[in-house]
C-alpha cells in the first residue's frame, strides 16, 4: 500500500492546522456561514438534514487495518458509533460536531487520511476497481496509476476552481467494476504489444442528465498519461459552462461540442503540453509502484482450491455447503491472481439493514481480519461493501465464522439483496424521498421468501433524488425518489448497467408510492423468472424481450 | 403557521425558534408570522443558529406543532431508519406523525 512521504504528511498536517483556525474563527463569529461554507466543504464537512456530515477520502478504496481501526475510533469518539461507506469508496460520518471536526481530521492525519477534495468543484477522490491488485483478469494493478493521479490532482492549483465537481475512475481490466464510463473521466490501463498505456473515456456521469462517456483516446503511452489527463481537464476548465450549475459538468461540454470536437481540442492542448513537459518523472511512477508490490503469497501447496475446501468442511455442521458458508463462498468470493487465494466480499447488506452502514465494532472486526488474513489490506467497494482482497482459501472458514458472528456474513453479492441506496431523506437535505427504507423492505422480503439465489444477479439501485448518488440510472432495476405534491413517490426504471456492458436504465411509466414500488419490483422479477432462458440474468432477459412485457405486467 | 428552524452552529443539532431562543423540541416552535426574515437575519448574525429558514406548520388540538413538509418532519425527529438515534422530540412525541 502507498505510504505518505514527508511532503504528503506535511501537506495534510498543514491543512488540519489551517482548518482548525478557520473553524475557530467561524465559532467565534469572525466568519459568516457564506464565508465559511466553501472552506468547510473543501475539507469534506457538509451540513445535512440533522447535523454536520464529514466525508473522508479513501483513495481508490484501499486502506489498511490501522486506518480502518481509526475510522472506528472516530465513529466512537466524534460520532455515534457508525459510519456509512459510499458508492465513491469513501466513508461518511453523519453526526460530527463543528467544534470536534478539526480534532477528527487531526486523528485521521495520524493514519495518513484526510477529507480534502471530498466536496467542491475540484477533482474528487479517484476511484478504482475494488479487486485491483488481486483480480485474476487485470492487466496490471491500476492503483499505482490512480495514486499518481491522486498526487497530480491534490491541490493542483489550476483545478481547484473547476466549473463543477470532477470524478475520475481508473481500472485495468476488460471487466468494469468501477462504473468507469459513468465518470467525468474514465481511464482503462491497457497493454498493447507489451507496452502499458491508458485508454481514456470522457464525459460520463449520472445526475439529472446521465451520460455514458465516449472513448476519446484508445492509447496514450504511459509516460504521457498525466499530460493527457491535464489536457482533458484544461479544455474543460476553459470551456465548461460556469453560468448554469446544471450544465457545468464535463458531460454537457462533450455532448454539446460533440466528442470529435472535444477530442480535437484535447489533442491540440496535449501537443502543446508535451512541448512544455508537465509529466511527472518516470521514477515517480516507479517509486509509487513499489508500494503496490504483490504481497508474499504462500505456495499453493499451503492452501486449497475450492473443491478441496468443500471436501475439508464436509460433515461440519458449522460450515454447511448448501447454504450458510458454502453459499457465501460461491456468492461472495472472486477469483484471485495467486493460486490458492480469493478476494472475499464483506457484505454491508444484511437483510433489512441499511446499505453501506457499519458499526465501529464491525469496523474493528474487519480491521483484525485484514491483518490476520489479508496481508493487512482492505477495500471499500462502490457497491457499499467491504473487501478482503487476498484471502487464502484455507482460511475462508475462519474468516466467514468471524464475519458471520459480527453480522457481516450475508452471502448476497450482486443479488437483489445487495442494493445500493443513497442516504435519501433520512439524512440528506437534497432528497425528495427516503431510499433506505425501500432497500430494507426489499432485501428483507427477498431474503425471507428465499428467492434471492433463484433470481441470481440483479443490481437494484436507489437514489432519493435526481442527483443519482445511488446510481439508479445504472441499475438493472433503478428506483428514483421524487416529490409528488409533498408525498414520497418512486419512479421505476429498468435495463441500466454500470459494468462493461454499460447502459442507462429506462423509466417504466408512472411512479408508485412506497408499497407500490416494492410490489412493482416483485412484479418485474416475476416477469423475468417467467421469461428467462437458461443462464440469463435479469439484464439479459430485459435486453432480449424489451420493456413491453414488464410494462404490461406493471400497468396492465 | 410559519415557524423557524436551523442547525446549531457548534453541534449541528436541529433547532426550532421558540420566541426567545432555539429549542431542540419542535413543539416549542412559535408562529413568527411576518417577522420571519427579521429574526432569521438577526439570529444568524448573532451565530446562534446555522443556515436557518422558515417553514410551514400546523398546530393540532393538543398543541403539537407539526411541520407541513416531510423533510421538516424528518428533521424534527431524526432518521426514520435509526429510531435509536432519535432526537429528544421523538422521545416525547413518538414517530407516528413523521410521514
Ligand atoms: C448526503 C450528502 C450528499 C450530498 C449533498 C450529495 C450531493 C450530490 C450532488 C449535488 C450530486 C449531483 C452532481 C451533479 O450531477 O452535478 C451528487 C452526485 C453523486 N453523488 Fe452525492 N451527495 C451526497 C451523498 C452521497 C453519498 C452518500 C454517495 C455514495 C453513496 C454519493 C455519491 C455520489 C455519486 C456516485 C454521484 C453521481 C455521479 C456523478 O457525479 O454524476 N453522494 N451528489
Ligand atoms: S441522490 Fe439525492 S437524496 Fe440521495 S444522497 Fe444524493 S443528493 Fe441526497
Amino acid at each position: 500500500m502507498y505510504r505518505y512521504d514527508s511532503y504528503d504528511q506535511a501537506m495534510v498536517d498543514a491543512r488540519v492546522a489551517e482548518f482548525r483556525d478557520q473553524a475557530r474563527r467561524r465559532l467565534e463569529g469572525k466568519l459568516t456561514e457564506d464565508q465559511f461554507k466553501p472552506l468547510r466543504l473543501t475539507n469534506g464537512l457538509y451540513l445535512q438534514l440533522h447535523a454536520y456530515m464529514l466525508r473522508v477520502a479513501i483513495p481508490y478504496g484501499t486502506l489498511d487495518s490501522r486506518q480502518m481501526a481509526m475510522l472506528a475510533t472516530i465513529a466512537d469518539k466524534y460520532d455515534r458509533g457508525y459510519g456509512h461507506f459510499t458508492t465513491r469508496q469513501n466513508i461518511q460520518y453523519n453526526w460530527i460536531k463543528l467544534e470536534d471536526c478539526a480534532d477528527a481530521l487531526a486523528d485521521l492525519a495520524t493514519v495518513e487520511m484526510h477529507a480534502i477534495q471530498t466536496s467542491g468543484n475540484c477533482i474528487r477522490n479517484i476511484s478504482s476497481d475494488h479487486f485491483a491488485g488481486a483480480a485474476a483478469d487485470e492487466v496490471v494493478d491500476p492503483r499505482p496509476y490512480a495514486e499518481l493521479m491522486r498526487q497530480w490532482s491534490s491541490f493542483h492549483p489550476e483545478f481547484t476552481y473547476l466549473p463543477r465537481k470532477f470524478k475520475i475512475a481508473v481500472i485495468a481490466s476488460e471487466k468494469d467494476r468501477a462504473a468507469m464510463r459513468l465518470h467525468d473521466i474514465g481511464v482503462r490501463i491497457v497493454k498493447r504489444d507489451g507496452e502499458v498505456g491508458a485508454q481514456f473515456y470522457a464525459g460520463g456521469g449520472m445526475g439529472r442528465t446521465p451520460m455514458v462517456a465516449p472513448l476519446i483516446r484508445d492509447f496514450v503511452p504511459i509516460d504521457q498519461f498525466i499530460t493527457y489527463a491535464e489536457a482533458c481537464l484544461r479544455v474543460y476548465n476553459r470551456y465548461g459552462r460556469r453560468d448554469n450549475k446544471y450544465k457545468a459538468r464535463i458531460k454537457i461540454l462533450v455532448h454539446e461540442l460533440g466528442a470529435a470536437e472535444y477530442i480535437r481540442q484535447v489533442e491540440e492542448e496535449f501537443a502543446h503540453l508535451l512541448s512544455v513537459g508537465v509529466e511527472p518523472p518516470r521514477e515517480e511512477l516507479a517509486r509509487i509502484a513499489e508500494y503496490f508490490a504483490l504481497p508474499p503469497f504462500r505456495h499453493p501447496s499451503e492452501s486449497w482450491d475450492l473443491e478441496q475446501l468443500q471436501s475439508k468442511v464436509a460433515g461440519d455442521p458449522s460450515f454447511r455447503w448448501d447454504d450458510g458458508f458454502g453459499q457465501w463462498v460461491r456468492q461472495n468470493t472472486h477469483p484471485h491472481k495467486a493460486p490458492g487465494y480469493v478476494s472475499a466480499v464483506i457484505s454491508l447488506k444484511p437483510a433489512g439493514g441499511i446499505p453501506g452502514d457499519a458499526t465501529s465494532d464491525q469496523m474493528r472486526v474487519v480491521a483484525r481480519l485484514a491483518k490476520e488474513y489479508s496481508f493487512d489490506e482492505l477495500r471499500v467497494m462502490h457497491t457499499q461493501n467491504l473487501l478482503l482482497p487476498h484471502v487464502r482459501i484455507a482460511d475462508l472458514p475462519a474468516v466467514w465464522a468471524a464475519l458471520d458472528a459480527a453480522g457481516l456474513g450475508s452471502a448476497n453479492m450482486d443479488t437483489i439483496e445487495d442494493i445500493i441506496a443513497c442516504p435519501g431523506l433520512d439524512y440528506c437535505s437534497l432528497a425528495n424521498a427516503r431510499s433506505i427504507p425501500l432497500a430494507q423492505r426489499i432485501s428483507e422480503r427477498f431474503a425471507q421468501s428465499g428467492r434471492t439465489e433463484l433470481v441470481g444477479e440483479l443490481k437494484l439501485k436507489i437514489s432519493g433524488c435526481i442527483n443519482a448518488c445511488g446510481h439508479h440510472h445504472a441499475g438493472h432495476i433503478g428506483i428514483l425518489g421524487v416529490d409528488k405534491k409533498g408525498k414520497e413517490n418512486f419512479q421505476l426504471s429498468l435495463g441500466g448497467s454500470e459494468a462493461e456492458d454499460v447502459s442507462l436504465a429506462k423509466i417504466t411509466g408512472p411512479g408508485f408510492d412506497e408499497d407500490g414500488v416494492i410490489a412493482a419490483v416483485e412484479t418485474v422479477t416475476e416477469v423475468y423468472l417467467a421469461s428467462r432462458t437458461e443462464g440469463e440474468r435479469f439484464l439479459d432477459t430485459y435486453r432480449r424481450i424489451g420493456m413491453e412485457p414488464f410494462k404490461e405486467a406493471l400497468y396492465g | 403557521m410559519k415557524i423557524l428552524t436551523g442547525n446549531d452552529l457548534r453541534s449541528g443539532a436541529v433547532t426550532w425558534w421558540n420566541g426567545t431562543g432555539w429549542s431542540l423540541f419542535v413543539d416549542d416552535a412559535v408562529d413568527v408570522g411576518e417577522e420571519a426574515e427579521e429574526i432569521l437575519a438577526r439570529e444568524e448574525a448573532a451565530r446562534r443558529v446555522n443556515a436557518p429558514y422558515a417553514c410551514q406548520a400546523t398546530i393540532d388540538a393538543a398543541g403539537h406543532v407539526r411541520p407541513a413538509h416531510i423533510k421538516d418532519r424528518v428533521r424534527a425527529l431524526g432518521p426514520t431508519v435509526r429510531r435509536d438515534l432519535a432526537v429528544p422530540t421523538a422521545q416525547k412525541t413518538g414517530w407516528d406523525w413523521v410521514i
